[in-house]
C-alpha cells in the first residue's frame, strides 16, 4: 500500500514540471511533485536567470568600463572594478527569491511538495528518499520531467579548473583567461559576459562556425561583435585535454597549441537525465537519448507523460512550461494536442539572436515557395540612438498569400521583439497585418513592420 | 471541361495509408457534389470518401483491396469549366494552347506545390472548393495545421472538431470563431459528422394499426413461456433436397415448414390441448379437432398471418402448395378475410435471417406458436467425436395460463424427434 495516492505525480520541479503540477492542481486534479534539489529546475537555478544576471551585471559594469575611456556620449567616470563575489550574491538573492516563489505558488495552488529523490518501482509507483526518510507515491498519471545536465567532455573532466555552465555562474572571481570549449549559445553568453568583465576569453569551437543553429547572415553580427570584445574565436579547433600548462587544443591541420586558461568552460550541450530514478526500469520507448512522446506528451507507457529537456531538442524552458500545462489539461480530461505554431528562441549574446518559426532555408526545405523580407536596424532611428544599429529583422512569408512562416532578428535587445515575432506565428498573421498594424515610433519594433513591407513590395524607410 | 482529380484525403490518426475496400461509382458514372464515391478502411474503421465536386467519373486510382497512400490520386473527373488537372482539350489539341493552357499551368503549379506538403489539404480535402483550387490558396504554411489563433485552436479541440474540415474564412483561410460556429450550425460541413435532430412523425393507421393493437393484446394479456431447443436436422435436410431433387419443378418446393406443419399435426394428436383457442373473456378453451396453422408472412404492409386449413388432411406437397398459396395471396392483397382468420396454432419463421433464438408473440388467441430459427452446420457431440451436423433451432412460446411448462416441454420434444427422425413423420400415414 502506499503512503500517499494522486491522480497525477510529477517528478521534477524544473519550469515544466511545477508548471504542470500548478495547472494540474487549479483544475482540480489531486496532484504531488517531487523534487530532489531546488524548485525551479536548470532554468531557475543554473540557468536561464543565473546566467542573464551575470549578463546583465556584466553589461553594466562593461558600459561603465566604456566610460572611462572617453566615449562619444561625454560620459566621463573613473575605472570601474567588480567584486564578482558580490555579484553572484545578488543573482543567489533572486534565485532565492524565485525558488521560494515557486515553492509558495505550488503550495498556494494546493499541489502536495515532496522533497527528496524518486525512484521508479514500475510505471505508477515511485519511491521518494529524502532527508524524512522514504515513502511510496502511487499515481494514475506520471509526468517525467527530469530536465538535462551540461555534457562532459571524456578528455576534460569537470573540476576545480574545468567548469560546466553551473559552476561558471558561481565563480567569485573573474578569471584572467577563460577558455570556452564549445561555441554554442551558453558558451557565448558566458563567454561574452566574462569578457565584459575583463577576462579574456577564448572560445573553441570543434564546427567551422559558431552558433550552428543559425544561419550565417544571423551569426555574422555577433561574430563581428566577438571580435570588438576581443575575445578570440579557434573554429575547427579541438579540445585534447588539459595539462599543466593550460588547455590543450588541435585545430584541423594538425597543429596543437595549449591555450594557458586559469579557467576553461566546457559547454558542448545538455543531456536528458533520464538515468539515476530507475527509469530504465520502465523500459520506455527513447528516441536516442530522449524518452520519446507522442503528441500529447505521452510515452509509451500509458499515463505517463515526459515534458521538457528529457523529450528532447529545444530544450527551452517555455516549451517545457507549454508542455507541461498541456499536461496538466489532458490529465484533467480536456481534449488537447500540441498544436504550437512556433517555440521562439533567444541567445542572450550580444547581439541578441531571436528567432520564431521557419528560417528560410528551412522554409525551402520544408517545400515553401516563399518571399523574404530583411530590414537592418542601420535604418532604425532608435537602434542609432541606442549606439547599435547592427543587426536586422528578417521575415519569411510564404509567397502566394503572404503567411508568415519564420521571424529571425539579430540586435541589442531584440529578445523583447520574441513576443510580436510569435504572436504573429501563433495568429496565422499575413506580412500584411503586420504592415498595417501601427507600431510605436521609435522603437526596434518598426524594424518588423518594415520586414514584411519588404514582403508585400511597399517598403518605406528603405 | 477539365480533370478533376480527387486524392484520398488524410483519414486522421497519423495514417498514412488505407486499404480501398468499396467503389461506389464505375467509371461514366455521373457523381454529385458530396456524393460517397467509396470507402476505405483504415485500423479502426470504414471512412467514406466523399466527392467535392460534381462530374463524370473517367478514372479510377485502385481496385478494392489496394492500398492506398494519403494524397495519392484516388479518381479523376471530369469536370465543367477548368478542373485541378491538366485540361483534357488543351492536351489534345495543341492549337488551343492560349490563356486556357496558361490558366491550367498555373493550377498545376499550385496542386503540386500543395500536394507535396500539404496532403489532405486544399486541393487534396474532398472539403475543399476545389473546383478553382487557384483561387483557394495553400490554405496553411506551417507544418500540416490549418491557419488558425490558438484561441480558435482551443475551442475546436474543446468542441470536438477537426480544423482540417473548417473552411476558413479569413485571410489566406485563416479559420475563425465564426467560422467554428458555422461549422458547428452546418450540416453540409462535409467530413463533420453532425447530429441529426429530426424527427419524422409517422402516423400509426390501417394494418399497421391492427399490427400493433394484436401484438399489445397478445404480449399483455397473455403470460408467456418460451422454449428454445436445438434440433439435428441433418437428416432432414437430406430428405428434402432428395425429394426436391426427384420432384423438381413437379411439385412445390419443399421448405423445413411444410415438415415444420407435419410435425405439430403429429405433435398435437397427443397434447390436442396446444392446439386451442382461449377465449380468456368467457373463460372458455375452444380446443379444435382440424390443426389450422397460421403461417406468420411479411408483405410491404406488414406482417400477415394467413391460414392452412385443415393441415391434418394435407400431405406433405400438399401443405407446401397451400402455404405458397396463402402467403402469395396476401403478400398481393387478394386473401380474403376468411384465408386471414381461424387458425389454432401458428408457425413463424424469418427464414435464413432466423437468428439463434427467437422469442415468439403467440397469434392471441391462439396458445402456442412455433418458430423456426436458421440452420446452421455446428459441431455436435455424436458421443465419441465433434462431427459437423446441420441445427436449427426451434423457439417455441406457450400461454402459460393454459399450458403448463411441462406439457410445453413435451410438445418441443415431440417436435425435435420427429424432425431429427423425419421417418417417424410419415410412419402414421
Amino acid at each position: 500500500m502506499a503512503d500517499i495516492n494522486c491522480k497525477l505525480l510529477v517528478i521534477g520541479a524544473g519550469p515544466g514540471g511545477y508548471v504542470c503540477a500548478i495547472k494540474a492542481a487549479q483544475l482540480g486534479v489531486d496532484t504531488v511533485i517531487v523534487e530532489s534539489e531546488a524548485f525551479g529546475g536548470t532554468c531557475l537555478n543554473v540557468g536561464c536567470i543565473p546566467s542573464k544576471a551575470l549578463i546583465h551585471a556584466a553589461d553594466e559594469f562593461y558600459k561603465i568600463a566604456a566610460g572611462s575611456n572617453g566615449n562619444e556620449l561625454g560620459i566621463e567616470v573613473s575605472a570601474p572594478r567588480i567584486n564578482l563575489a558580490k555579484t553572484i550574491d545578488w543573482k543567489n538573492g533572486i534565485v532565492g527569491r524565485l525558488n521560494g516563489g515557486v515553492e509558495g505558488l505550488l503550495k498556494k495552488a494546493g499541489v502536495n511538495v515532496v522533497q527528496g529523490r524518486a525512484d521508479f518501482l514500475d510505471g505508477k509507483t515511485v519511491r521518494v528518499s529524502g532527508a524524512g526518510g522514504s515513502k511510496t507515491i502511487a499515481a494514475e498519471n506520471v509526468v517525467i520531467a527530469t530536465g538535462s545536465k551540461p555534457v562532459e567532455l571524456p578528455s576534460l573532466p569537470f573540476s576545480e579548473q574545468v567548469l560546466s555552465s553551473t559552476e561558471a555562474l558561481a565563480l567569485q572571481q573573474v578569471p584572467g583567461t577563460l577558455a570556452v570549449v564549445g561555441g554554442g549559445y551558453i558558451g557565448l553568453e558566458i563567454g561574452i559576459a566574462y569578457a565584459k568583465l575583463g577576462a579574456r576569453v577564448i572560445v573553441v569551437e570543434a564546427a567551422n562556425s559558431i552558433l550552428p543553429q543559425y544561419d550565417s547572415d544571423l551569426t555574422k553580427p555577433v561574430v563581428n561583435s566577438l571580435a570588438q570584445l576581443g575575445i578570440e574565436l579557434m573554429t575547427a579547433t579541438r579540445a585534447n585535454g588539459m595539462t599543466e600548462e593550460g588547455l590543450v587544443v588541435e585545430a584541423a591541420d594538425g597543429e596543437i597549441k595549449t591555450i594557458a586558461a586559469d579557467k576553461v568552460l566546457v559547454t558542448i550541450g545538455r543531456s536528458p537525465r533520464t538515468g539515476g530514478c530507475s527509469l530504465e526500469e520502465l523500459s520506455l520507448t527513447m528516441e536516442g537519448p530522449f524518452i520519446q512522446t507522442d503528441n500529447k506528451c505521452q510515452t509509451s507507457m500509458r499515463g505517463v507523460y515526459a515534458i521538457g529537456d528529457v523529450t528532447g531538442e529545444p530544450m527551452l524552458a517555455h516549451r517545457a512550461m507549454a508542455q507541461g500545462q498541456m499536461v496538466a489539461e489532458l490529465v484533467a480530461g480536456q481534449n488537447r494536442v500540441w498544436d504550437k505554431v512556433c517555440i521562439p528562441a533567444v541567445c542572450f549574446t550580444d547581439p541578441e539572436i531571436v528567432t520564431a518559426g521557419l528560417s528560410p532555408a528551412e522554409a525551402i526545405e520544408a517545400g515553401h515557395e516563399i518571399t523574404v523580407g530583411q530590414f537592418p536596424f542601420q535604418a532604425n532611428g532608435r537602434a542609432m540612438t541606442m549606439e547599435s544599429s547592427s543587426g536586422f529583422v528578417r521575415v519569411v512569408a510564404n509567397k502566394s498569400d503572404g503567411v508568415l512562416l519564420g521571424v529571425q532578428a539579430v540586435g541589442q535587445g531584440v529578445s523583447e521583439l520574441s513576443s510580436a515575432f510569435a504572436i504573429a506565428l501563433e495568429m496565422g498573421a499575413c506580412a500584411e497585418d503586420i504592415e498595417a498594424t501601427i507600431h510605436a515610433h521609435p522603437t526596434l519594433s518598426e524594424g518588423f513592420a518594415e520586414a514584411c513591407m519588404q514582403v508585400t513590395g511597399s517598403a518605406l524607410h528603405i | 471541361m477539365g480533370v478533376h482529380s480527387i486524392t484520398l484525403p488524410d483519414v486522421g490518426e497519423g495514417i498514412a495509408e488505407a486499404e480501398l475496400v468499396e467503389w461506389s461509382v464505375a467509371v461514366g458514372d455521373t457523381v454529385l457534389e458530396d456524393e460517397v464515391v467509396g470507402a476505405v478502411m483504415t485500423d479502426k474503421a470504414a471512412v467514406e470518401i466523399p466527392s467535392s465536386v460534381t462530374g463524370k467519373v473517367i478514372w479510377l486510382g485502385g481496385e478494392i483491396g489496394d492500398v492506398i497512400a494519403v494524397g495519392a490520386e484516388l479518381l479523376r473527373l471530369e469536370v465543367e469549366g477548368e478542373g485541378n488537372q491538366a485540361n483534357i482539350a488543351a492536351a489534345g489539341a495543341g492549337t488551343s494552347a492560349d490563356t486556357g493552357a496558361e490558366t491550367v499551368s498555373d493550377v498545376v503549379t499550385t496542386d503540386t506545390a500543395s500536394a507535396t506538403e500539404l496532403p489532405g489539404q486544399t486541393t487534396t480535402a474532398p472539403t475543399a472548393p476545389t473546383v478553382k483550387p487557384a483561387e483557394a490558396p495553400a490554405q496553411n504554411s506551417i507544418s500540416q495545421k490549418p491557419l488558425a489563433a490558438p484561441s480558435v485552436r482551443k475551442k475546436a479541440m474543446d468542441l470536438g472538431i477537426d480544423l482540417r474540415t473548417v473552411k476558413g474564412s479569413g485571410p489566406a483561410g485563416r479559420v475563425v470563431h465564426e467560422d467554428l460556429e458555422a461549422s458547428q450550425n452546418s450540416s453540409v460541413a462535409a467530413g463533420a459528422r453532425v447530429a441529426d435532430k429530426s424527427i419524422t412523425e409517422i402516423k400509426v393507421v390501417g394494418m399497421r394499426r391492427k399490427i400493433a393493437e394484436k401484438m399489445s393484446l397478445a404480449k399483455a394479456r397473455i403470460p408467456h413461456i418460451t422454449i428454445v431447443e436445438e434440433v439435428d436436422v441433418t437428416n432432414l435436410e437430406e430428405l428434402r433436397k432428395e425429394l426436391n431433387d426427384t420432384h423438381g419443378e413437379s411439385r412445390p418446393k419443399l421448405t423445413v415448414i411444410p415438415f415444420m406443419m407435419k410435425a405439430i399435426v403429429e405433435a398435437v394428436r397427443e397434447q390436442p390441448q396446444l392446439n386451442a383457442r382461449y377465449d380468456d373473456e368467457q373463460g372458455v378453451i375452444h380446443q379444435y379437432g382440424g390443426v389450422h396453422i397460421g403461417i406468420a408472412t411479411q408483405t410491404e404492409a406488414g406482417l400477415m398471418v394467413p391460414v392452412v386449413k385443415h393441415c391434418e388432411t394435407l400431405s406433405l406437397w400438399g401443405s407446401a402448395g397451400a402455404v405458397g398459396e396463402v402467403a402469395q395471396s396476401s403478400r398481393d392483397g387478394s386473401a380474403s378475410r376468411e384465408a386471414l382468420s381461424g387458425s389454432t396454432i401458428t408457425i413463424t419463421s424469418l427464414g435464413p435471417l432466423g437468428a439463434i433464438a427467437t422469442t415468439p408473440i403467440i397469434n392471441h388467441p391462439e396458445v402456442a406458436i412455433v418458430g423456426i430459427n436458421k440452420i446452421a452446420i455446428r459441431p455436435h457431440w455424436d458421443g465419441q467425436q465433434f462431427v459437423p451436423r446441420k441445427m436449427m433451432n426451434i423457439s417455441a412460446s406457450f400461454d402459460h395460463r393454459v399450458i403448463d411448462g411441462w406439457d410445453a416441454a413435451v410438445m418441443v420434444q415431440k417436435l425435435k424427434t420427429l424432425l431429427e427422425k423425419p421417418a417417424m413423420l410419415f410412419v402414421g400415414d
